[in-house]
């Protein structure tokens, strides 16, 4: 019964969508005022209708109900609760579920933040999210329903994939996805903005702190996973390049590039046609990552052989949105205008570079991403583009990325001059030259690589210390009242750049002088890496609630002291009968300690991986910096006044991020 | 209005690959190196970097030459195939362990089973660029006089050893 309460609901969750996405549309351009004021109560309707959908499924897999093929599946009664209630998303039926719940939840926040839009542009805006969620509904209800009943009943659940049983793993889908669907308001946003011809700052304005929450959302999301890779695969690797990272990546360049293009519309009033096409872009590219990944195009091409009405409504559906804004773009853009214009030197051009440089960034990474997409179903064979393809095309491209990233929110608008911005920044120029030869021959080594990584890193440092002292020099006033008199947008920036330099300096420091031993252990052997000694004390058979594990013991001494006892596992997941590596890591600010068991050989030995990863917690921090620079970003006050709609006078100079 | 309407052009010629791509049938593409003679290399070898190993020393045998590299998802699918083909004895097979390092290679030769007679370490890609290797895994068949016979892109499944990679080499032994 509930299973069919949730179908339900879906089907009127359906029709909603199709009148909140189309009489508020056709009211905005008639002028019709009933008309669009049917957008707000749709939005809020469909929101309690897909919530109820959604909690149907959940119920359904709390209480085992088997005669759900969907929870059938997914899931398996010796499958903790927590498990249970993750593994709602955890298939391609359920993530659609989710996705549709959290466009929602998005719609629902537009309509009560929205207040003070012009009716006809908040009509817009909501209707456009009303298709989207139409598109998704209706791709459910045809081909993936989750509510199918599976007839005769399942005993038991075919279990939830054991890579997902794990913490992380129950927020990194829901975070990842806050960020992929918000980027569909900055859409809305757009796409209402050349309906209605009103491209202008107060657009910009709107946008912003939208863009920024859900490129919050999605860096929080991205760190997330990064960091599940890394306890979760035994590899000691945390960035693999592979088909569902690069779909969460893509989105994340290009969102950067447009929160700080919407930064320079709204300022400058220039930008306006490329903002607008990377807010189409960017929520272009979360559908298609997000099919790409849900649909298992990219993991296996069979899924179009098995079901091609999948394959055919997905790629239907992307024409229709991503084909449809597109043609919009056109024939709207070029009547735009252009804006401010600016100088060869200027902060316009720096930031324009740097969204160049972004962009290129992500047509790599697509590039990469569907090439072997293309070869499988040219039915050319599968490849790996893997690693060496985007390390080579990455590095090139962030390089000067990083570097104008220093530059930027130091030059003028307009009009800046080179041999002032020499001036400005030729003591952290040669700091950060100092630094990156001389802390690498302390720390052992020297490679170009390792070099650049931290200049790059100390530039960034040393160009916002730079910036940070400029502001609040040279006042009568107390140094608490100099900080407050700074926006917390300006705030934002600084420390999202600062986790830039900290992330960058992880990244750098973890490549260049990480080390790594594979050995053969018996209980009491003793192992040696980076001055520390790994002693393996066997293991322990240890049994969870649906698995079996052997546990490792390794004891980590240095000289003689005891340092710390890690304790990596091999589970074996009994359902799908799969192994899984759970990493041991002691992890700390200088560096992370990691072993994970291989595979047992003869008399009692195991082989061992063990890892010494130098600064690599940096790589998370500095994500979580960048994250809170940006909540900083939206708390900023300006936001808070609903009445202003006026832009900032010429003359203002803050930037955030 | 031109340049407003790339994005669009763009974006339209991806969904035509992606539309042909849904409905094409699997088909061979001819390697450009097929019927020429493998290109010289002379690299270290994975389990002893101080012997080196060369296309020379394969002369007047029919080999196959597999590039895999520890990094690569689809290398897994084919590994237990190359396995089984070397424990039959039919043919050797040589190697080519593309921009890896060595550690992790042998770490996954040691966790998978090791069907090769000597695997040679190109961890630049120079040696991939010379044979053309677009993405890993590719596998070459070789004959006696040291020239390209085939070219196979992606993994060898079983259906492709025994229908194109068996008998071709069987040819090729008799010669």
């Amino acid at each position: 019964m509930i299973p069919e309460i949730g179908h339900f609901a879906l089907i009127l969750a359906l029709i909603v969508a199709l009148i909140q996405g189309v009489f508020p549309i056709i009211g905005a351009t008639r002028g019709n005022v009933v008309w669009m004021g049917l957008a707000q109560p749709a939005a809020r309707a469909q929101f309690l209708l897909v919530a109820v959908a959604f909690i149907c499924l959940a119920y359904a897999f709390a209480t085992m109900d088997y005669s759900v093929t969907y929870v059938a599946s997914n899931s398996n009664s010796r499958l903790p609760l927590q498990y249970r209630i993750a593994a709602v998303w955890g298939g391609h039926e359920g993530s659609l579920l989710l996705w549709a719940v959290i466009l929602s939840v998005w719609t629902v926040a537009v309509s009560f933040f929205s207040k003070h839009l012009p009716s006809a542009m908040r009509a817009r805006i909501l209707g456009v999210m009303g298709l989207i969620s139409v598109g998704f509904l209706l791709f459910m209800l045809s081909v993936s329903n989750p509510f199918e009943r599976l007839i005769p009943a399942a005993m038991d659940g075919r279990d939830l994939n054991p890579l997902l049983q794990d913490p992380g793993m129950v927020f990194h889908p829901p975070m990842l996805y806050m960020g992929y669907v918000g980027f569909s308001v900055a859409f809305a946003f757009a796409i209402a903005a050349l309906l209605g011809g009103e491209l202008d700052s107060a657009w910009a304005r709107w946008s912003r702190p939208w863009t920024t929450l859900a490129w919050v959302f999605l860096t929080i999301g991205i760190m997330a996973g990064s960091n599940w890779a890394y306890y979760e695969l035994g590899w000691g690797g945390w960035w693999f390049w592979d088909a569902v990272e690069n779909a969460s990546f893509m989105p994340w360049l290009v969102g950067t590039a447009l929160m700080h293009s919407l930064a320079v519309t709204e300022k400058r009033g220039s930008f306006k046609a490329w903002t607008v096409l990377l807010a189409i872009c960017a929520f272009s590219l979360s559908l298609l990552g997000t099919f790409l990944v849900r649909s298992g195009v990219l993991t296996s091409v069979h899924a179009f052989a098995t079901d091609p009405r999948r394959g055919l409504f997905i790629l239907a559906f992307l024409v229709l949105v991503i084909g449809g804004s597109l043609l919009l773009f056109a024939w709207r853009a070029p009547t735009v205008g252009r804006g401010g214009k600016f100088g060869v030197v200027s902060r316009e051009s720096f930031l324009l570079a740097n969204n160049v440089l972004l962009a290129v960034a992500a047509i790599s990474v697509l590039f990469g991403t569907l090439y072997p997409l293309f070869l499988d179903a040219l039915g050319l064979g599968k490849i790996s583009v893997g690693p060496p393809y985007f390390d080579t095309v990455f590095a090139p491209l962030m390089a000067p990325a990083l570097f104008l990233m220093g530059v930027g929110p130091i030059a003028r608008w307009k009009q800046a001059t080179l041999p002032e911005l020499a001036m400005r920044l030729r003591w952290a120029f040669g700091i950060s030259v100092a630094t990156a030869v001389i802390l690498p021959l302390l720390l052992g080594h020297w490679t170009p690589m390792i070099g650049l990584g931290l200049f790059l890193a100390f530039w960034i440092f040393a160009t916002t210390a730079n910036l940070v002292y400029q502001r609040l020099r040279g006042s009568d006033q107390s140094l608490m009242a100099r900080i407050k008199s700074n926006s917390y947008s300006w705030w934002g920036m600084v420390i999202a750049h600062l986790g830039i330099a900290v992330f960058t300096l992880g990244v750098t420091v973890v490549k260049g002088f990480e080390s790594e031993i594979a050995v053969r252990m018996s209980p009491g052997d003793v192992a040696h890496l980076a001055g520390f000694d790994f002693t393996f004390e066997g293991v322990t058979e240890i049994e969870g609630p649906n698995y079996s594990a052997s546990r490792g013991h390794i004891r980590i001494t240095k000289n003689g002291i005891e340092r710390t006892l890690i304790n990596p596992e091999k589970r074996l997941y009994h359902v799908q009968n799969m192994p899984m590596t759970e990493a041991g890591i002691s992890p700390s600010v200088i560096h992370d300690l990691y072993a994970s068991l291989g595979e047992p050989l003869d008399g009692g030995a195991w082989s061992v991986r063990i890892y010494h990863k130098p600064m690599v917690e940096w790589v998370w921090f500095g994500c979580l910096m960048m994250a809170f620079g940006g909540l900083l970003a939206i708390s900023d006050r300006r936001y808070r006044l609903k009445s202003r709609t006026k832009p900032l006078p010429e003359n203002a100079t803050e930037i955030s991020t | 209005m031109k340049r407003a309407l790339l994005p669009l052009i763009i974006f339209l010629v991806v969904v035509g690959f992606l539309f042909v791509g849904l409905n094409l049938d699997p088909r061979e593409v001819p390697s450009p190196l097929v019927g020429k003679p493998a290109p010289a290399f002379s690299l270290p070898r994975l389990d002893n970097a101080d012997k080196m190993i060369s296309n020379k020393d394969m002369l007047g045998k029919v080999w196959l030459f597999n590039v895999w590299a520890s990094w690569c998802g689809a290398c897994r699918d084919e590994h237990h195939v190359l396995v089984a083909l070397s424990k039959s004895g039919v043919v050797p097979i040589y190697g080519l362990d593309y921009k890896d390092t060595r550690l992790d290679a042998l770490q996954w030769l040691a966790e998978r089973g090791n069907p090769y007679v000597a695997t040679a370490v190109d961890e630049n890609g120079r040696v991939g660029i010379d044979y053309g290797v677009y993405g890993v895994p590719e596998t070459y068949v070789i004959d006696k006089a040291g020239v390209i016979a085939y070219k196979q892109i992606g993994p060898i499944t079983e259906a492709v050893l025994r229908d194109k990679i068996l008998p071709l080499v069987k040819r090729l032994q008799i010669q």
